[in-house]
């Protein structure tokens, strides 16, 4: 192989009012190898990529592209050239087939639709990932649109495939098949970029990786040769603990009792729950594994009170049955509530800080006669931006305003500080970096161990393994059995999330797995 | 009922429908593309009194509607500086639209009010057109009506079969991944709104040159809003268009049809009858939401610029 890169970005910089995404950056890429571009959120990965993509352009710097320089103003000069890209939100379009969106972008080169959808059929299974060319892309679950995607690459004359957190959203069986076609490719001279948080992933199948912190590089090293710690520690910097001890519990008395939720979808877009049957005790934490979009949001619905069935008897707090109750009620018996929507949902976005801690904290002395108690709502949001390191100019600033992770954390803290029985949270880390990961992670197993029922519905496994003491999984509207993460491989947890309920396997398989998932718990997810 | 009747009824019934028809797939192909023009109304007006008086001048039919064309298309291309280049409301913009055409069309065709011009003759094909019951209505129409069932064909064709009408479909569902994957999202847009423009004042200009054919103030009598509700009850699919737009043709000439056959009914509840009959048949379609969702364009109405 010759000595020419196959791609150099050299002193790329790009400014946003008020930020600097990336500064003199330097990223090399070889032919045929897997590169990894890692770092935490904001520190610039994404718009790295979309400058070498042609969605941004950048302000300083240059591109050299197999050896000559190249000015990238397009989507569509990047892909004469051969570069292709999977971003995290699928560019997809749902109403359409599977060949009309793909004909969508090859623009000339697709050809005539028939033709055209024979290719993808070859392709596709070529590289090992089947895809139906004819159905929409609305009937198709994210890993077959994650497919579209790259075989919609791969139809071009693909040199560099750029996948932007590509495995967030797999579960690990689909990751591992995404792992085989990526070596494939990789042997066809083919070169990746791979940009993840899940450091596992990287060190098993990255050959390099380029470490950015706050727009600026801030290492390079061979992943093999590192542990996920040394290099969660390049990513975060020295002085922010970057993993903490968590120990399981078994739980006393039954809190929360769902028997036999099953409810009806609306729309086709909606999943109906296939009766569910889940408890979770005083001081435990239940985690709920499950890729989106398979009746999660529908069991949130149906705990908090957002959505009221008004012919079920299948929920209990502290053996009362809460079907027919208001969110409001149920939070009266006990219930806090993060919603996985923080900005709508969790928060409004157009109130302070202050305001949105009062929404769901009214009942703890705030108000009186119906008059806001100005100076003690102050007091409740000081305390938490304090306490959960929420980083905003001051009490008084809207909620929209704040980045996702940091809002994450005070609405985290605004459900906590009320002392719940019962606390009901979706994605709790969500986009939140490394050091409040841990911050949020410390404050739930305090309030477990204070007594509080907590489950927790998340897509990160890593968190789940981390700090759940019965996992289980959500698939199409039906969960899983659930167990202690200990006696729960991965490989079994994944076949949940895929809906085969099978019986648990042998125990013994799990150490591995599990124990390897629980050192690396503390990386951050996007 | 006599067949010559039921023949009379159903060449009206196209007659009468067709303004409606070629307004409707103006719009449809508008808001495919994600684009909300509420102007139709605006354009038709004054599409008719330009396409009448081009006429008026010059006793040339073809000349009156292509200048009809034109009228609408200019009005159409303010409102897409407006919503598109300046991103303001697309309603706000399109209403702004019809009220200012309503205004300019009545001053300009002040002058015109009551003048004649020659009919539009039909173009009838007499081999076809002696076939009893649908030989008149589908083959001694005028050249417009045939026009727009060759552009409603066309238009199929286009969404149904040709990458660019994909384009538009996947304009107007994420114009944002559209824009990323390096589809010219304006430009697209734009077409799309001239598309619009060219059929609204192709509409207008049917109803003073060939239906009526003079020019009075506000003229076009709603015929754009339930232009606009169609397109939405029809949910974006031309073949219930076609049935709307007849089926409010055929409501609109209910008046004759009650006289020919002696029926003692208020002409008030006639006159009516065009609007309920075409809502109520829309709305009992539109129903099935989950339908709905798939040719819906996601992204109607909502102002996109391209991020830098």
């Amino acid at each position: 192989m010759s000595n020419v890169k196959r791609l150099a970005m050299q002193g790329i910089t790009k400014e946003y009012p008020g930020c600097k995404a990336n500064d003199q950056v330097f990223l090399d890429i070889e032919h045929g190898e897997i590169h990894a571009l890692l770092g935490e959120n904001g520190a610039g990965k994404s718009t790295l990529m979309k400058m070498l993509y042609g969605v941004v352009k950048p302000d300083a710097g240059s591109i050299i592209w197999n050896g000559s320089p190249v000015s990238i103003d397009q989507p569509a000069i990047a892909r004469g050239l051969g570069i292709g890209m999977v971003f995290q939100h699928f560019s997809l379009f749902e109403t359409l087939t599977v060949t009309e969106n793909i004909a969508l972008v090859l623009g000339d080169q697709a050809g005539h639709l028939k033709t055209l959808a024979h290719r993808i059929k070859a392709t596709s299974e070529r590289y090992g990932m089947p895809l139906d060319p004819e159905r929409r892309i609305s009937s198709l679950s994210t890993g077959e649109r994650q497919r579209v995607e790259i075989v919609r690459c791969l139809l071009l004359d693909l040199q560099l495939l750029i996948l932007d957190e590509p495995t967030s959203v797999l579960t690990p069986q689909e990751v591992q098949d995404l792992f085989k076609t990526l070596k494939k490719l990789t042997k066809e001279g083919c070169s990746v970029l791979f940009i993840s948080h899940k450091l596992h992933e990287v060190t098993e199948l990255c050959d390099s990786a380029t470490i950015l912190r706050a727009g600026k590089v801030t290492g390079h090293c061979i992943p093999k040769n590192e542990t996920s710690e040394s290099i969660a520690r390049m990513m975060v910097g020295d002085d922010i603990a970057i993993s903490n001890e968590c120990k399981r519990a078994l739980g006393g008395d039954v809190f929360a009792s769902i028997e036999g939720l099953s409810t009806q979808s609306i729309g086709q877009f909606d999943i109906a729950l296939k009766n569910i049957n889940l408890q979770v005790k005083q001081g435990e934490i239940v985690g709920i594994a499950g890729i989106a979009g398979n009746g999660q949001e529908e069991l949130l619905k149906a705990l908090s009170g957002e959505e009221i069935h008004r012919n079920s008897q299948a929920i209990k707090f502290a053996g009362q049955f809460v079907d027919q109750l208001s969110p409001l009620k149920r939070r009266r018996l006990g219930l806090a509530f993060v919603p996985e929507d923080r900005l709508g949902r969790g928060a409004v976005p157009d109130l302070d800080l202050c305001d949105n801690a009062l929404l769901t904290s009214f009942d703890s002395g705030l108000v009186q006669n119906g008059f806001l108690k100005k100076s003690k709502i102050v007091q409740l949001a000081d305390k938490i931006i304090k306490q959960y390191k929420v980083k905003t100019p001051g009490n008084h600033t809207s909620a929209a305003s704040l980045s996702g992770g940091n809002l994450q954390k005070f609405i985290v803290g605004r459900e906590i500080d009320q002392e719940p029985k019962f606390l009901l949270m979706s994605h709790p880390t969500w986009g939140v970096d490394i050091g409040a990961q841990v911050a949020i992670h410390d404050a739930i197993l305090q309030l477990r161990d204070r007594g509080c029922a907590i489950l927790i519905i998340s897509e990160d496994l890593d968190e789940l393994y981390k700090i759940s003491d019965r996992l289980g999984a959500i698939c199409d509207g039906s969960v899983s059995d659930f167990l202690v993460p200990e006696v729960l491989p991965l490989v079994k947890l994944g076949q949940w999330m895929a809906g085969d309920f099978g019986p648990s396997t042998e125990p013994k398989t799990a150490t591995t797995a599990a124990t390897k998932t629980v050192e690396i718990g503390a990386t951050s997810h996007d | 009922m006599d067949i010559d009747l039921v023949t009379n009824i159903l060449y009206a019934m196209i007659m009468t429908g067709t303004p409606l028809l070629l307004v409707a797939l103006g719009e449809m192909v508008c808001e495919k593309s994600g684009v909300l023009n509420l102007g139709q109304e605006g354009m038709m007006l004054m599409g008719a009194v330009a396409g009448f008086i081009a006429m008026y001048h010059t006793d040339n039919h073809f000349i009156g509607f292509i200048a009809a064309i034109l009228v609408g298309i200019a009005m159409s291309l303010l409102f897409a500086f407006i919503a598109l280049n300046l991103n303001a409301n697309q309603v706000a913009a399109g209403l702004a639209l019809t009220i200012f055409g309503t205004g300019l069309s009545a001053f300009l065709g002040n002058d015109y009010e009551g003048k004649q011009i020659a009919v539009l003759p039909s173009l009838s094909i007499d081999a076809l057109q002696s076939i009893p019951l649908i030989g008149k209505p589908l083959f001694g129409q005028n050249a417009i009506v045939y026009l727009s069932w060759i552009l409603v064909i066309v238009v199929y064709l286009f969404f149904r079969y040709h990458r660019q009408g994909l384009s538009v479909r996947a304009v107007g569902e994420d114009p944002s991944v559209a824009s990323n994957l390096g589809l010219p999202v304006m430009f697209i847009r734009y077409l799309s709104v001239i598309f619009g423009g060219a059929m609204a004042g192709l509409a207008g200009g049917y109803l003073s040159i060939a239906y009526t054919p003079m020019w009075t103030e506000g003229m076009v009598s709603g015929k754009g809003w339930i232009a606009l509700t169609l397109v939405v009850f029809a949910s974006w699919r031309i073949e219930r268009i076609i049935l709307g737009a007849y089926l409010f043709g055929f409501a609109s000439i209910m008046h004759l049809v009650a006289q020919g056959l002696n029926w003692d009914v208020s002409s008030n509840l006639l006159a009516m009858m065009p609007y309920v009959a075409t809502l109520v048949v829309l709305v009992m379609l539109s129903r099935d939401k989950q339908r709905l969702k798939l040719f819906e364009p996601m992204a109607l109405g909502k102002p996109w610029h391209r991020s830098s």
